[in-house]
């Protein structure tokens, strides 16, 4: 290993240059395989086929270069810092999950330890930014649009950060690369051999993390926020050009990240059974990566999949299911720790 | 409830195999499907036929039709007899830019000069060349398929 002596602020800048570039090529990477190219064959179409010349890998770039291209349209009534102001407030928070999350067993920006809770506590910040849009919008479904996501993400919040606390309870640590450290050296009754995957434990938590997940990310079919059909686009419908990307590159940059947690906390992250040192630094990475690429299938599996729920069964799901399962999950995590 | 869930399962299922099998697109500008025989496309003029009766151009919802034309005389079949008059077509254009595909003067006409053929690639960059005379709609003929044979015990005149 090659070992670096740079000062502290050379790698902090290095980190935050990676992190600024991470998340719109996360955004990108999901919204090209998942949106354009897997939806489609959902649907038996092909989606895009020419720009780039491979299977229209060129597409969402070019959108990206249009978007900034168009005119900044912003209402005669709207409150004009808050509304320039709203959709940077959502990338932020996007942009404060990827810190916690580690790559490796040393590529991470910072090893916090309340890491998950600090992931779960940031991710939340979207909401600020999703209501200062619909109420600055001077719109009434943007409005509407807001107030429904704003409903809908503390309902959901609950349920997200309870599912994550039977993997707390387990590892004994919030600290995400503590988590993933539990997960490589456990056993599965007594063999080590693959490291134990808390989805085998946590099943319950992984499916309620999903859930909750999809709902925080105001995806189909929890999409009452921007439901189209019924809002226009709820928070976003004044949004033009440049601020509409921003808010595009949020949605898909937070599913990446969500992908991250649930694959850091349910399928053993970055580890490899019988890597370590160096070896996994480069190895890491693409696990992590082609963790979260499946995580991030199944969501979007569901998101082509199923049509949208009314209000009140949105807030039934959370308050009447997920909710008392989440916490009889923990109630049985506690006692078998306890137990064993 | 168990009703619901394997509802949901059944929903994943489908978008699932859909997604392996290959997609139903033809990527038209690389590769073509051909349309059916009967397909409408185009409307082709076989100028014999016509008499310049103006029914289809009257019958036109879109007055997309412009019939000109003129009378002549021909002389007699009998020796003796009147000279005969006969109307000759000078122009016979069809604007596809105004027509609907609707087909009703290839319906209406009573002497078989209208008939449709499934060519569809004939778009045009300026709207003023969508304007067919009777030339281009004349060459259309060529596309269009033979009529079925009649049905057995039908007795053709």
């Amino acid at each position: 290993m090659i070992a670096f002596d740079i000062g502290w602020g050379t790698t902090l800048a290095i980190k935050a240059i990676i992190v600024l570039a991470i998340v719109p090529l996360t955004a990108l990477i999901l919204g090209y395989v998942f949106l354009l190219k897997m939806m489609s064959h959902m649907q038996s179409r092909l989606g895009p086929m020419d720009p780039g010349g491979f299977h229209g890998w060129f597409q969402l770039i070019g959108d990206g270069v249009k978007f900034m291209q168009k005119e900044d349209i912003m209402t005669k009534e709207a409150d004009r810092r808050v509304f320039a102001l709203a959709p940077a407030v959502v990338v932020l928070s996007t942009f404060l999950v990827f810190v916690v999350i580690p790559a490796g067993p040393r590529l991470v920006v910072a090893p916090l330890d309340v890491g998950i809770f600090y992931a779960l506590a940031v991710s939340s910040l979207s909401v600020i930014g999703v209501l200062m849009a619909g109420w600055a919008s001077a719109n009434k479904f943007a409005l509407l649009g807001a107030l429904r996501a704003a409903a809908q993400l503390i309902a959901y919040e609950l349920p997200l950060v309870l599912a994550v606390v039977g993997v707390v309870i387990q590892a004994g640590t919030m600290n995400l690369q503590g988590i993933v450290g539990a997960q490589q050296n456990g056993e599965i009754f007594g063999w080590g051999g693959l490291g134990q995957p808390y989805i085998l434990t946590q099943f319950i938590g992984f499916a309620l993390f999903m859930i909750a997940a999809q709902a925080e990310l105001t995806q189909p079919p929890f999409d009452m926020p921007v439901a189209e059909s019924e809002l226009v686009a709820g928070y976003m419908v004044e949004y033009t050009g440049f601020r509409f990307l921003f808010f595009f590159i949020g949605e898909f940059g937070t599913a990446f990240a969500f992908s991250a947690l649930a694959a850091t906390m349910f399928l053993g992250g970055w580890s490899v059974p019988w890597v370590h040192g160096s070896a996994a630094d480069v190895l890491g990475p693409l696990v992590l990566f082609a963790k979260v690429m499946l995580v991030a299938f199944l969501m979007f599996w569901a998101r082509f999949t199923y049509p949208r729920l009314r209000e009140d069964q949105l807030q039934a799901l959370a308050w009447k299911w997920l909710i008392p399962i989440a916490l009889i999950n923990i109630l049985v995590t506690g006692v078998l720790k306890v137990a064993f | 409830m168990k009703r619901e869930i394997k509802g949901m399962l059944t929903g994943l299922g489908v978008t699932f195999k859909t997604m392996t099998k290959p997609a139903v697109t033809v990527q038209y500008p690389h590769e073509r499907e051909d349309p059916p025989t009967r397909a409408r496309g185009v409307i082709a003029l076989k100028e014999e036929n016509c008499t310049v009766c103006m029914l289809c151009a009257r019958q036109c919802p879109d007055w997309c039709i412009y019939i000109e034309g003129h009378k002549e005389q021909r002389p007699p079949r009998r020796e003796g007899g009147r000279p005969r008059s006969v109307s000759v077509l000078d122009r016979f254009d069809i604007d596809y830019a105004l027509c609907m595909y609707c087909g009703i003067c290839v319906e209406v006409c009573p002497f078989d000069a209208l008939f449709w053929s499934p060519e569809f690639e004939y778009s045009e960059s300026r709207i003023a060349d969508l304007l067919h005379d009777k030339d281009k709609l004349g060459e259309w003929m060529q596309t269009v398929p033979e009529p079925e044979p009649l049905e057995q015990g039908a007795v053709s005149k």
